[in-house]
């Protein structure tokens, strides 16, 4: 198919796009209904940039586009590669579904302040697509900042003191761990290595010494605080004050995502996957992250509040990436690329059915959900989806990743990782299937008496919800059958890594 | 044009001159008004023909009234003045359409003439410290800048700017004087005031010659240090900045300063750098130790700060240790650091106290608590402001990042990571200010009728800060101008260097 | 005993010394605003005499050409500080006026008078 637009100027669009539409959205301020349809058709023209550029990509091309030299050496630079755009993918494909759900939440709960909500959103999905199509460390910084920044005014769109002190810890962790420890790493970096662009095999090759590698992962990792390594996890559930639209988009698929997928991209194009295996760093790694996991199952089977049991499932899931990164070899690094994608697909089910229930029904601890299947059986349905891609089982999408960080694992003999993976399991059962039986096998009663007599019973969630969480519960099964797009560019992005690394 | 062409160097200085005469024999205040806005708007076409001249050409030197140096007095424009004259004298016309309103609000009709005369004095003085290339000029440069300082300040409408000014007043002929004494033993030294010859005749500083050459250095850095407000020497900065008047603090924070550190680094670097053998002495520490002091300790202070210029006064002696932390790395990549955030910390506090002059003319007050809800009644002012402090933070992308950078790399030449976090860390301190008047800005509702009734200032006063705001994303981008120019001219003066 | 001959040898700079620290000490010690001028205009004063004592040179006589003599007193220093002068002088009836205006605004001019009761906040 010929594009009418070169692959470079695609590129330039991609992160574009959301920024004009963010400029244009004000201008609806008194329309609303031409306001939504300008976030719809926006998400929708991103969308189809993306695939765009998915094309040439997959066939082996990296279109980049260059701006103004920063510094001697750092060019402000975009690049398409494999991991990139799947990232690109996963975010540009659920923000429409998001803004769908949006609306519907938004009009149903009569938020205040609907206009700058959209265009923060818009900002926050242009700075994503930064981080995930940058070409150098700077630029991805940038990008990353960026969608701190924007966020910000999501998280504390309620404006009551707790969503104030929640933005503070917010904003406080997040800037402070990325100019704490995240910008000295890429100092750092550019010193020792000469350059901050991503180079498959990485750019320490030779240059650094074991110890060096080590601290200047330790920086990247903990500095990245948008993946919730533990300890500085707890901006996330500090976070979940925020509307549900924004807890599901933002802290289920961009700004996580952004936090995973920074760390996967460091180790792949500035360490090496080789470089870390020769100098014997996945074994610290691989144990802060397996702690991280199995500590945050741990403190999300002890939460009533709904969106918090989500968000130290998905602090744990996040550390599953990074599990499977730490585990370096190419099928576990695969493998956390899948579940990058598999994971925002189910998080996000989730956290729309929690958004739903919360609408129609005003229910917020999971212990008011008994019973409350029967009456918004598509919202719980959806949610046993998800649920079951948070466990990892067939037919959810969930189990592909995990499948393949385990494989990688055994490969690797590297038995804590193993261990780590069937426990947290085991775990993740045992938080959501009690919500899942309760739900569906228990009657009525206990906290569902808050939402009224037998005569104010709760029905099913507005339209616009019930459709995007239809849309994203069939997403999470649909990537399970054809799982092609997300698996190709995995492999090509570890395509040109060795095969031939040592538990091979 | 080319019979002006040569004269550029002392027109810098006489255009100014010229207007503060012809401004002082004025009675009305547009009048005088009219007279500054021509001669700042002139200054920065000088600078800028005199720096393309310097790049393509090499230093200039010009010798005032025809006496060749070092017997008459000599006008040096090389790679760092040039910049420094460039940035002064922009800083000086793009604040002058601002200051029409402003000025017209905080100072009385009869004396705006006189305003405006002073004012005009001031950035003559802050010129000629620049240009000139000998050293006891320089003093009488810097004094008439001074006591035109002084004046300016004493003019703010609060009484507490009479004692901000005799303080300032008190300390900084001081520090002047220590400078003529440290002069005065270069020249028995030397028997010249050339800066130039100055250097080439101390030489390698004979050893029965090294004390008096120490005693001088020791004298010239108190006193030109008083002046740049570094820690400890700055208890005059955050007063007299907090009761001058808007447009007097948002100039003075983005040039007074900065003269006074290219003075420095023109002392350390080109007269004192082949004399001394700065690596054995302990002056690159004490400066690390001072400035580390600074970005800590002012940072702090500012964070417990409620009345807004006095918050930002601090954070401009926080900024300037920023500053003095490169000049005590003299490495390639510090050095330039330093000269870089001349520029860009003087772009940012000329923005962040513009627009606080711009809620003080909407409001009558600059504290934390008034200005709650203000941005959405004032969102243009409100978001330069934000942009502002983003570049103060130095969020990648701003003008903030780009020095932040080159700093770190400095730090990192020299082998020290500790002082790579300390430069963070205390970025971290920056964004509590910071955020949180942002937080109280724009995310808390609107408590007082004169929040209810502001808007937005006229044109005149809001065109300079959107400019400067951009400035700051667009240095942030586009360096070959900023971090071109500094390092070129920081690979001169290391070139100096014993 | 070398010292102290070093010191009576060059007893126009211990003058000059003590003047500076007289200068710098009255800044300090004394709280009235207009005594904090004066002790000023000794320190710049005492600047002065530094910069003077040396340009007489042993030997020399006034700096007019004359064929009859080959050492001449240095003028140089003498014209620095005159202009130094000015400036002191300038500097000095600057801080006068700022005084005046302190005490028409505040009703003294004793620094603890006025910081004492209004913390300056």
């Amino acid at each position: 198919m010929t594009l009418p637009l070169s692959p470079e100027s695609l590129l330039v669009l991609a992160v574009l796009v959301p920024f004009l539409g963010a400029a244009a959205l004000p201008i609806f301020h008194y329309i609303p209904n031409l306001r939504e349809a300008v976030t719809l058709v926006t998400a929708g023209m991103l969308l189809l940039v993306v695939i765009a550029i998915a094309t040439p990509v997959m066939d082996g091309i990296r279109p980049e586009a260059s701006g103004f030299e920063i510094v001697p050496g750092i060019a402000f630079a975009l690049q398409a590669e494999p991991l990139g755009l799947l990232f690109a993918l996963v975010a540009s494909s659920l923000w429409i579904v998001t803004s769908v759900y949006s609306i519907g939440y938004m009009r149903a709960n009569a938020e205040p302040r609907q206009t700058s909500y959209y265009v923060c959103f818009a900002i926050a999905l242009g700075s994503t697509m930064g981080v995930a199509l940058a070409k150098n460390l700077f630029t991805l910084f940038l990008f990353y900042e960026l969608l701190t920044i924007s966020t910000y005014p999501l998280v504390t769109h309620k404006r009551s003191e707790e969503a104030m002190r929640a933005g503070r810890i917010y904003l406080g962790l997040l800037l402070g761990t990325s100019m704490v420890l995240f910008l000295p790493a890429i100092i750092a970096t550019f010193v020792i290595g000469g350059t901050l662009d991503f180079t498959p095999g990485g750019i320490f090759a030779g240059k650094a010494d074991a110890t060096v590698l080590a601290v200047l992962l330790g920086l990247y990792v903990f500095g990245i605080g948008k993946a919730a390594l533990m300890p500085l996890h707890f901006w996330l559930p500090a976070a979940m004050v925020a509307p549900t639209p924004v807890s599901a988009l933002l802290h289920a698929v961009a700004v996580v995502k952004a936090g995973v997928f920074s760390i996967v991209k460091i180790v792949v194009y500035v360490f090496g996957v080789e470089t870390l295996v020769q100098a014997g760093q996945s074994g610290w790694l691989t144990a802060v992250a397996g702690a991280t996991v199995i500590a945050a199952s741990v403190i999300a089977l002890k939460q009533d509040n709904l969106k918090r049991r989500l968000a130290y499932s998905t602090v744990s899931q996040l550390s599953y990436v990074i599990l499977g990164v730490a585990i370096l070899t190419p099928l576990s690094v695969l493998g956390a690329a899948m579940h990058i994608a598999a994971h925002a697909w189910c998080k996000i089910t989730l956290f729309f059915a929690a958004g739903s229930l919360y609408t129609s029904a005003h229910l917020t601890e999971v212990s008011q959900l008994d019973g409350i299947g029967r009456r918004m059986p598509w919202t719980m349905g959806a949610f046993t989806i998800g649920a079951l891609g948070m466990i990892g089982l067939p037919p959810t999408a969930g189990f592909i990743g995990k499948w393949f960080i385990l494989s990688g694992a055994l490969q690797s003999a590297n038995w804590l990782a193993v261990v780590v993976i069937i426990v947290s399991t085991g775990l993740n059962a045992g938080y959501f299937l009690p919500i899942v039986f309760r739900a569906f096998f228990r009657p009525p009663g206990g906290g569902a008496s808050e939402a009224g007599a037998e005569s104010d019973m709760p029905r099913e969630a507005p339209w616009p919800i019930v459709a995007a969480l239809s849309m994203t519960a069939a997403g999470a099964i649909a990537l399970f059958f054809f799982p092609d797009v997300p698996l190709a560019l995995s492999k090509l992005m570890i395509g040109a890594e060795a095969w031939t690394t040592t538990g091979l | 044009m080319s019979s002006v062409w040569p004269h550029l160097p002392i027109l810098q200085v006489v255009i100014p001159l010229m207007g503060a005469i012809l401004a002082a024999f004025t009675r009305r205040g547009a009048t005088a008004y009219a007279i500054a806005l021509a001669a700042s708007l002139a200054l920065p076409f000088v600078a800028g023909a005199m720096l393309w001249q310097v790049l393509s050409s090499g230093p200039i030197s010009y010798a005032i009234g025809g006496w060749e140096p070092p017997f008459g007095i000599e006008y040096r424009v090389d790679l760092l003045n040039g910049f420094v004259l460039l940035l002064v004298s922009t800083v000086g016309a793009v604040i002058m359409p601002f200051a029409y309103r402003s000025v017209g609000l905080e100072i009385d009709s009869g004396r705006q003439a006189w305003f405006y005369s002073v004012y005009l004095l001031c950035l003559a003085g802050l010129l000629g410290v620049t240009i000139t290339g000998d050293a006891f000029n320089a003093f009488v440069f810097l004094e008439i800048s001074s006591l035109a300082t002084y004046v300016l300040i004493a003019l703010g409408h609060d009484r507490r700017a009479l004692l901000a000014a005799y303080q300032y007043l008190i300390m900084g002929t001081v520090g002047a004087t220590f400078y003529v004494i440290g002069v005065g033993f270069l020249y028995l030294l030397t028997g010249t005031l050339n800066f130039v010859d100055i250097a080439a005749r101390l030489g390698d500083a004979p050893p029965d010659r090294i004390n008096a050459i120490l005693a001088a250095l020791a004298f010239v850095s108190a006193g030109v240090s008083l002046k740049l407000a570094l820690f400890p020497l700055h208890a005059w900065l955050p007063n007299a900045y907090a009761y001058a008047p808007s447009m007097v603090t948002a100039f003075l924070a983005a040039t007074a300063t900065k003269v006074a550190v290219y003075l420095l680094i023109r002392l350390f670097f080109s007269v004192f750098g082949q004399a001394v053998d700065f690596a054995a002495l302990p002056v690159g520490e004490i400066m690390l130790l001072l400035s580390i002091a600074a970005m800590f300790v002012a940072s702090i202070i500012a964070v417990f700060e409620t009345n807004l210029k006095r918050m930002f006064a601090y954070s401009s002696v926080a900024q300037i240790g920023y500053i003095t932390l490169g000049i005590g790395l003299a490495n390639q990549a510090g050095l330039t650091g330093s000269i870089v955030h001349l520029f860009n910390h003087a772009i940012v506090k000329a923005a962040l106290f513009a627009a606080l002059g711009c809620v003080f003319f909407r409001l009558g007050s600059v504290s934390l608590a008034d200005i709650s809800g203000l941005g959405r009644r004032m969102p243009v002012t409100l978001t330069a402001f934000t942009v502002a402090g983003l570049g103060l933070i130095g969020t990648p992308g701003t003008v903030g990042f780009i020095s932040k950078w080159y700093l770190a790399v400095g730090a990192l030449d020299n082998g020290s990571w500790l002082l790579v976090f300390l430069i963070v860390a205390s970025s971290l301190i920056a964004i509590v200010y910071v955020g949180r008047v942002v937080e109280v800005a724009w995310f808390r509702p609107a408590n007082s009728p004169a929040v209810a009734e502001a808007a937005d200032p006229p044109l005149s006063m809001l065109l300079p800060l959107i400019l400067l705001a951009l400035a700051t994303i667009y240095f942030g981008f586009d360096t070959r101008l900023t971090a071109g120019v500094a390092s070129m001219a920081a690979e001169m003066l290391i070139g100096g260097l014993r | 005993m070398e010292a102290l001959r070093t010191l009576i040898e060059h007893y126009n700079y211990v003058v000059t010394i003590l003047l500076m620290v007289t200068g710098l000490y009255i800044m300090v010690a004394r709280s009235n605003m207009v005594k904090k001028l004066v002790g000023l205009a000794i320190f710049q004063t005492s600047v002065y005499l530094l910069y003077l004592e040396p340009a007489k040179i042993v030997g020399g006589t006034a700096p007019i050409l004359d064929p009859d003599y080959t050492v001449y007193s240095n003028p140089l220093p003498h014209v620095l500080i005159l202009t130094a002068i000015v400036v002191g002088v300038a500097t000095l009836a600057l801080g006068l006026a700022i005084v005046v205006r302190i005490n028409e605004a505040f009703g003294t001019v004793e620094e603890d008078q006025i910081f004492g009761p209004d913390r300056d906040r």
